[in-house]
C-alpha cells in the first residue's frame, strides 16, 4: 500500500450560515496530482487554504494528515513539508526577483550560498535570468506565475499546493505551468491542485475530485468519471426542414431538436458504428448539412454533475 | 533551531525586506517628514512673532520660541512617520505574499516585529533629518548633559515604539492602505491639541483637560525638561507609562488581529 501524502476526513467549513465545506474526504498517495474541479465557489479555495494551514476547519472535521503529521496539533510540521502557490500571486512587487527568490531562501534558512545557488537554479529553470534584477510589478501574469512557483519551491516541498495554477494565463503560459507541474511529479513530488478547467484536470490529474456546493459530486481518474455520463454520439445538423423531417423518420432512436433543425444519435464513434449510420442515411438518401462525432469528455462530466445549480453562486 | 533563534533570525529577514522597501520606495518617508518640517517653519517664521506672545510672559523672541516647539515638532515627526508604518502593514496584508508566509515554518510573529522594529528605525532617522533642521534654523538645548539627551532620546526611542505599536494595528485593521492612511491621522492631529505649540494654560479651560491628558503632553513636557531645563514634575513618569500602555494595547491588538483566519 502506498502512503498517503494528503488524507481528510469529513472536512468541514461554514462563513456564518453559509456552508462552504460540507464534510469533504481526500486520499492523495504520494507522487500524484490530484484536481479538485468545481465551479467558482465550490469550495476548493477553502479546501486548500484548510489543508494548508492557513485557515482553521470547523469544529467536527475529522483527521487531517499532510505528509504524515496532524493538522490539528503540529501544523507547524506541516508547513515544514509543503509549498502553497495560492489564487493571488504571492510575490512581493516592490522588490526584484532575484531579492524574491532569497527572501525566501532566508525564510528557509537556508545557508547564503546555498540559497543564491537556489535562487539562480530556479530563475534560471523558469525562464526568469533575463527579468531577474527587475521590479517583479514590471513583471507579466505569466512571469508572476513562474516566479510564484519558483519561490513555492525553495526548500524542495514534497507536497505542493497550488490553487488555480493557470487561471488568468494565455495558452501558451499555461502549457509552460503544464510542463512545469509535469516536472514537479516526474521528481516524486505530490501536488494538490484547483482548476476550473476540465482540460487541465484530463492532462495533468491522476486522480480527479468534482467539487460542487461543498460536497463531492464525484471522484476517479478522467476515464472513470467519463463513463458516469452517457456514451458519445453523432450530431447531424440541416438547414431544410424537409431533409431534417426525413432524417428523424428514418432515425427513431434520435434525439431531436425541431428549433436547431440538429438530430443527437447514440454512437461510441467506432468505425463499425458510424459506417451502420452513414449506411443508413445514404440508403434513405439523407444529406445533412454538417456531421459531428462527440465522445463523452469531462465537460459532460462535469455539466452533468453541476448542473442543477450553477446559478446559485454566491458572492463572497 | 531554538525558538528565540527562529524569531531573531525571522525577524531579522522580514526586518531587511521592510527596510529593502523604505530604501527602494523613499518617497512614502520622505512625504511624511514634509509635515513636521513645514510646520516647524511655518511656525517658526510665519505665525512666530504672534505664537512668542504667549510664551515667557510674552517677551519671548525667535530663538526661545523655536527652543519652546522643537521638541513638540520632534513628537510630531513620530506622529506623522509611524502613519507609514500603518500604510505599509495594510498594504502586505492585502497581498498573497502574506499569506504564504503564513504556510511557511517560520515564526509567526516575525511579519509584524520586522515591520515594528523597521518603522522605529526610519522614526529615529526621521528624528535625526527634523533635528538637523531644527539646529540648522537656530536650536540649541540649554546646557543638557550628556545624561539628559541620552534619556530625551529613549524617550523619544520608547515613545516611537508605543505609537508603533498603535499603527501597526490600525494597518492591520484596515481593508486597504488608504483607511489605513486615514485611521492614522489622529496621530498627527494629537500634537496639535497639545502643549506641543502653545502653553496648555492659554487654552480654553473646557479644553485643557484634551490636551493634558493625553500622550503627546506630559512626553514633550518631559523633553523640554531635558533638553531646556524647564521643570518636569511627573510628567516623566506619566509619559512612560502612557508609552508602555500604549504598547502593550497596540501589540495585543495587532497580534489579536494577525492570528485571526485570514478571509
Amino acid at each position: 500500500m502506498t502512503n498517503l501524502a494528503i488524507a481528510a476526513n469529513g472536512l468541514r467549513k461554514s462563513y456564518d450560515d453559509k456552508v462552504v465545506l460540507d464534510g469533504i474526504d481526500l486520499a492523495v498517495p504520494e507522487g500524484t496530482v490530484f484536481a479538485l474541479l468545481g465551479p467558482n465557489g465550490a469550495g476548493k479555495t477553502t479546501a486548500v487554504k484548510i489543508l494548508s494551514t492557513l485557515i482553521t476547519p470547523d469544529p467536527g472535521t475529522g483527521d487531517i494528515r499532510i505528509g504524515g503529521h496532524d493538522l490539528a496539533t503540529t501544523p507547524q510540521s506541516i508547513r515544514a513539508a509543503i509549498g502553497v502557490t495560492g489564487q493571488f500571486s504571492a510575490v512581493d512587487g516592490l522588490i526584484t526577483g532575484t531579492e524574491n527568490m532569497l527572501l525566501m531562501a532566508d525564510l528557509h534558512h537556508l545557508p547564503r550560498a546555498e540559497g543564491r545557488r537556489t535562487a539562480a537554479e530556479l530563475l534560471e529553470r523558469f525562464d526568469l535570468v533575463e527579468a531577474a534584477n527587475k521590479p517583479v510589478s514590471s513583471y507579466s501574469g505569466g512571469m508572476k506565475r513562474r516566479l510564484d512557483i519558483a519561490m513555492t519551491l525553495v526548500g524542495n516541498p514534497r507536497i505542493i499546493f497550488l490553487d488555480e495554477p493557470t487561471t488568468g494565463l494565455d495558452p501558451r503560459s499555461r502549457h509552460t505551468m503544464w510542463a512545469i507541474i509535469r516536472e514537479l511529479v516526474a521528481d516524486g513530488v505530490t501536488v494538490l491542485l484547483t482548476t476550473q478547467y476540465l482540460e487541465e484536470a484530463d492532462e495533468l490529474a491522476d486522480h480527479i475530485a468534482v467539487l460542487n456546493n461543498g460536497r463531492i459530486a464525484a471522484q476517479g481518474t478522467a476515464e472513470q468519471l467519463k463513463r458516469i455520463v452517457p456514451g458519445g454520439h453523432v450530431r447531424l445538423r440541416f438547414t431544410d426542414p424537409a431533409a431534417y423531417q426525413r432524417a428523424t423518420d428514418t432515425l427513431p432512436h434520435a434525439t431531436t431538436d425541431d428549433q436547431a433543425l440538429t438530430l443527437q444519435i447514440p454512437n461510441d464513434g467506432s468505425q463499425h458504428q458510424l459506417r451502420t449510420l452513414l449506411d443508413q442515411l445514404d440508403t434513405a438518401d439523407i444529406h445533412a448539412d454538417e456531421l459531428t462525432v462527440h465522445t463523452p469528455d469531462l465537460d459532460d462530466v462535469f455539466f452533468a454533475l453541476t448542473s442543477t445549480d450553477t446559478s446559485k453562486e454566491t458572492v463572497r | 533551531m531554538s525558538t528565540l533563534t527562529l524569531a531573531a533570525r525571522d525577524s531579522g529577514t522580514m526586518l531587511r525586506r521592510n527596510l529593502l522597501h523604505a530604501r527602494r520606495y523613499p518617497s512614502l518617508t520622505l512625504n511624511l517628514l514634509l509635515t513636521p518640517i513645514m510646520l516647524l517653519l511655518l511656525f517658526v517664521y510665519i505665525f512666530g512673532d504672534v505664537m512668542s506672545a504667549g510664551i515667557a510672559g510674552g517677551h519671548a523672541d525667535r530663538a526661545q520660541y523655536i527652543a519652546y516647539i522643537v521638541p513638540g515638532i520632534l513628537m510630531m515627526t513620530i506622529g506623522s512617520t509611524v502613519i507609514g508604518a500603518a500604510v505599509s502593514v495594510a498594504t502586505d496584508m492585502n497581498e498573497g505574499l502574506i499569506a504564504r508566509f503564513r504556510t511557511m515554518a517560520i515564526h509567526r510573529g516575525s511579519v509584524i516585529i520586522g515591520h515594528v522594529v523597521g518603522s522605529v528605525l526610519q522614526v529615529l532617522a526621521s528624528l535625526v533629518l527634523v533635528g538637523a533642521v531644527a539646529v540648522a534654523i537656530g536650536f540649541r538645548s540649554h546646557d543638557a548633559t550628556a545624561l539628559e539627551w541620552l534619556a530625551a532620546l529613549g524617550l523619544l526611542a520608547l515613545f516611537s515604539l508605543a505609537l508603533t505599536w498603535i499603527a501597526v494595528g490600525m494597518g492591520m485593521a484596515s481593508p486597504n492602505a488608504e483607511a489605513a492612511s486615514n485611521s492614522a491621522m489622529p496621530l498627527i492631529l494629537l500634537p496639535l491639541i497639545s502643549s506641543a505649540f502653545i502653553p496648555t494654560d492659554t487654552m480654553p479651560g473646557w479644553f485643557r483637560p484634551i490636551a493634558e491628558y493625553q500622550p503627546f503632553t506630559p512626553t514633550i513636557e518631559t523633553l523640554r525638561g531635558l533638553l531646556l531645563g524647564t521643570g518636569i514634575g511627573n510628567n516623566w513618569w506619566i509619559s512612560i507609562l502612557w508609552c508602555f500602555g500604549l504598547s502593550v494595547l497596540g501589540y495585543r491588538w495587532s497580534t489579536s488581529l494577525f492570528n485571526r483566519d485570514p478571509k
